[in-house]
């Protein structure tokens, strides 16, 4: 076993660190997300400058190459920073999903334009029936003329609203819940027939309501329910990286706060009970940072349901971890925590949503409690 | 021993449940269960409302207008105030100074500010915290110093819920420095004054809070002349009346009626809510969450009435186990609003809309998008009113004798 870091993975983490150290202020992101759009292309052009767009791109493309290594680093960092731009919902998600799917030209002209900053793209694939029920797909893709043509609504698609390129699922067999039929579609952002209600989520982030009308389409993967499937479990994995750096920033500044604020005369954290309270926050954290890596490395298992199993209970741990933390950080700062003007309370509704978004503890602990115990698995995948 | 009301007070119950179905109008319901803050004109209409009935100041004593129920009635009276989704009198006028100054203001005072609180003509806020006066509230510093027949207030207040709305201010000023040095009492030198927030020298600053909204403020006091008739009792006593109002903001912490109504309400929408392959009711996981709220919040239910039963022996002086309402009590409410949130599931998410419009619908079920914003709010009901860690020391102090 080895838990470090190479020279490059460390050079990558100290790069994105020392950039969101030095542009992402908690007072810059909020200009950031005061700007039309919700976020700031001058952040997105400079980590497309550091090469960070590009990052699970193949080489071939200009991109970084990375796996999941790379993206766990990414994707702490990207907590720790609270980011609002797209990068995992493009960058990540999609760049990972391009790398499953079958090779064509089409493929290497979206992830040079990825690994360029111009192209952004956003994955549309939760529909409004069932979002959580990965194969209720009932979107439809027809083949008219020699054109594809998607009709259907997908909803709470992460940065659907600002994206230049959006990758559909949609179904051009089988009844909805079937895994055979549901093939990965590539739409323009200015496409005919393609209308999207965009939002801000309660985080901060961005999301859209998109409305496909005889819209034209591209096929990247004819069968793509395991690419999917894949795709799904590898964005979990991404969040509860990001939960977990969450989570440590905000850990790391309840214990300062423990530090300097005065009551009774001495620092609260002079009272033995907080500081337990403090302490229970770092055991949760460090159980949810070891099923988080956990959870990235299974990305490598070639057994689907084994890994979907991993994910998922590192989904659960992340549920309880930061709703354990994020709670107690609330109510240890008191008042001030409860503010837009400090930074906890931004963290703890980071936290929150990532809970929710595929799916929350409780709806994975109760698929995992009805499958073979998780100890039968090999940690490592 | 008997578990059950008695025919008379289910009577009363009956009546208060029917008063609230015949008046309280759907709009101001469908506010408040959604756990929103009703609107300005809401409360005073509704305030009203109730006081025509005679319902607006139920706890008070007859004289001032009160109802004369009994402790339990009163506790009867609340819940199903709060099961039915109507607006809960303004606590700061009705529940907070109110008290105070039937029982230690002057009879100007009491003349004067009593019927305008029950009629909510004056909208009172409670400047009590100061940014370095949390918890340890008796370490306040906003300071009042006598001038003729005048106080010179300057100073900050914090945390002051609903101060834009306000027109006037029951404050603790500190009117002895001394008391603040070395060596010197520090709950001695406070006094209790009231403040009409148009005097000059008074500015308000929303602060917002985690859920998007605007209930508390930070009050600026910049050399404030107040009448020195505005202080109320004794000089320098303020912290005795102080503890006297905390004890009475402890009453209907619990919020039995309004966490029955979100857990009612939310067993109702698993039925139809789905978010994964069935409604949520068939997620048994889910399910069994919320039969442990309700499980508690029965036993609470019990709690409340057992502890009420005993207060008439206490003459009016605060029960310390007040203060295991206040914990299980927030804790609840706090549960109601996470269960909310896991009902939602992915639409908790969602947030204001770029486009809106009567043409364009909810996205996702119309009731998720306040989930998450009132589970975010509801932190607060923890922190507030005394946190659960200072109900804590309360209770290891005064009940088990640490
Ligand atoms: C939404 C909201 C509305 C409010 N409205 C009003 C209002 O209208 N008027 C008003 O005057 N105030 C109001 N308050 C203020 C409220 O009373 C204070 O927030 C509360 O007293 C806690 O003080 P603090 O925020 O300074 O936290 P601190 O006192 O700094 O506490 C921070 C943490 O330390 C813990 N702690 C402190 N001392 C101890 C101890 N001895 N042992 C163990 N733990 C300890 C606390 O429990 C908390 O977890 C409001 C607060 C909120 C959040």
């Amino acid at each position: 076993m080895d838990f470090d870091l190479n020279e490059d993975q460390r050079l990558l983490k100290d790069t994105l660190v020392r950039f969101f150290k030095d542009h992402y202020s908690f007072e810059q992101r909020k200009q950031a997300m005061a700007m039309s759009g919700g976020w700031s292309a001058d952040i997105w052009r400079q980590l497309a400058e550091l090469g960070f767009t590009g990052l699970l791109a193949p080489e071939a493309a200009g991109g970084f190459n990375g796996g999941h290594v790379e993206a766990m680093v990414a994707m702490e960092a990207v907590g720790e920073a609270l980011l609002v731009e797209p990068l995992f919902a493009s960058a990540l998600m999609c760049g990972f999903l391009l790398r499953q799917c079958p090779a064509s030209a089409k493929i290497s002209d979206l992830e040079s334009a990825m690994v360029s900053g111009t192209a952004r793209l956003a994955l549309a694939h939760m529909e409004g029936e069932a979002p959580l029920n990965g194969a209720h797909v009932t979107t439809s893709a027809r083949h008219e003329g020699g054109r594809v043509l998607l009709n259907g609504d997908k909803t709470l698609v992460l940065h659907g609203d600002s994206a230049t390129h959006i990758i559909v699922s949609a179904r051009h067999a089988g009844t909805p819940g079937a895994h055979h039929g549901i093939g990965l579609y590539l739409v323009e952002g200015d496409a005919a027939g393609l209308r999207r209600r965009g939002f801000a989520t309660q985080d901060g982030q961005r999301a859209a309501e998109l409305n496909f009308n005889q819209t034209p389409a591209h096929v990247l993967d004819a069968e793509g329910y395991a690419t999917l499937a894949k795709t799904i479990d590898f964005g979990i994995a991404c969040i509860c990286v990001e939960a977990v750096g969450a989570m440590s920033a905000l850990h790391a500044m309840t214990v300062d706060y423990l530090k300097i604020r005065k009551q009774f005369g001495l620092p609260i954290g002079a009272f033995q009970v907080l500081q337990h309270r403090a302490v229970d926050m770092l055991v949760a954290l460090e159980q949810a940072r070891s099923l988080a890596l956990v959870a990235m490395f299974a990305m490598d298992d070639k057994d689907a349901a084994r890994r979907h199993r991993t994910v998922a209970a590192a989904k659960v741990q992340i549920a309880r971890s930061g709703k354990f933390v994020g709670e107690e950080a609330i109510q240890l700062h008191g008042g001030i925590g409860m503010t837009m003007e400090y930074a906890a309370g931004h963290y703890f509704k980071r936290l929150k949503m990532i809970d929710v978004q595929w799916g929350d503890g409780d709806h994975h602990l109760v698929a995992l409690a009805e499958g073979p115990s998780l100890l039968e698995d090999e940690a490592m995948g | 021993m008997d578990l059950h009301l008695d025919p008379q007070q289910r009577a009363f119950r009956a009546e208060v449940r029917q008063f609230f179905k015949d008046n309280l109008p759907d709009r101001v319901r469908q506010k408040v269960i959604k756990g929103g803050y009703p609107e300005y004109q809401d409360m005073v209409d509704w305030t009203r409302v109730m006081h025509a009935k005679g319902w607006a100041t139920p706890q008070w004593p007859k004289a001032h207008g009160g109802t004369g129920w009994s402790p339990v009635e009163l506790a009867i009276f609340d819940d199903e105030s709060q099961a039915a989704g109507a607006p809960q009198m303004l606590p700061f006028g009705v529940n907070m100074l109110g008290p105070v100054l039937y029982t230690f203001g002057s009879p100007e005072q009491q003349q004067k500010f009593l019927p305008r609180i029950a009629r909510l003509d004056d909208w009172w806020c409670q400047g009590f915290s100061e940014p370095g006066a949390g918890s340890d509230l008796a370490s306040l510093k906003t300071t009042a110093r006598r001038e003729g027949d005048e106080f010179i207030v300057n100073g900050q207040k914090t945390w002051t819920t609903m101060a834009q709305y306000a027109n006037w201010i029951f404050c603790l000023v500190r009117t002895d420095p001394d008391s603040l040095k070395p060596g010197g009492k520090r709950q001695e030198g406070i006094s209790f004054i009231l403040i009409d927030m148009k005097t000059k020298g008074i500015t308000v600053r929303p602060i917002q809070t985690i859920d998007g909204g605007v209930e508390v403020n930070e009050v600026f006091f910049d050399d404030v002349h107040v009448p020195a008739e505005n202080l109320v009792g004794q000089l320098n006593k303020g912290w005795d009346y102080a503890k006297f109002l905390l004890g009475n903001e402890r009453n209907g912490i619990a919020r039995v009626g309004a966490t029955k109504e979100k857990l009612r309400r939310i067993r109702a929408l698993a039925q139809t809510s789905q978010i994964g392959a069935a409604p949520m009711s068939e997620n048994h996981r889910f399910m069994e969450r919320l039969t442990e709220a309700e499980i508690d919040l029965k036993a609470l239910e019990i709690t409340q009435w057992r502890v009420l039963a005993r207060s008439a022996a206490r003459h009016g002086k605060p029960d310390p186990a007040s203060s295991i309402l206040k914990i299980k009590g927030s804790q609840l409410q706090q549960t109601a609003t996470d269960l909310a949130v896991a009902l939602a599931g992915p639409y908790a998410a969602v947030g204001k809309s770029d486009q809106s419009g009567d043409n364009l619908g909810p996205i996702g079920p119309e009731w998720a998008a306040t989930s998450a914003p009132v589970y975010f709010n509801y932190r607060k009901v923890s922190i507030y009113g005394g946190s659960n860690e200072i109900q804590r020391n309360i209770i290891a102090k005064a009940i088990l004798g640490f």
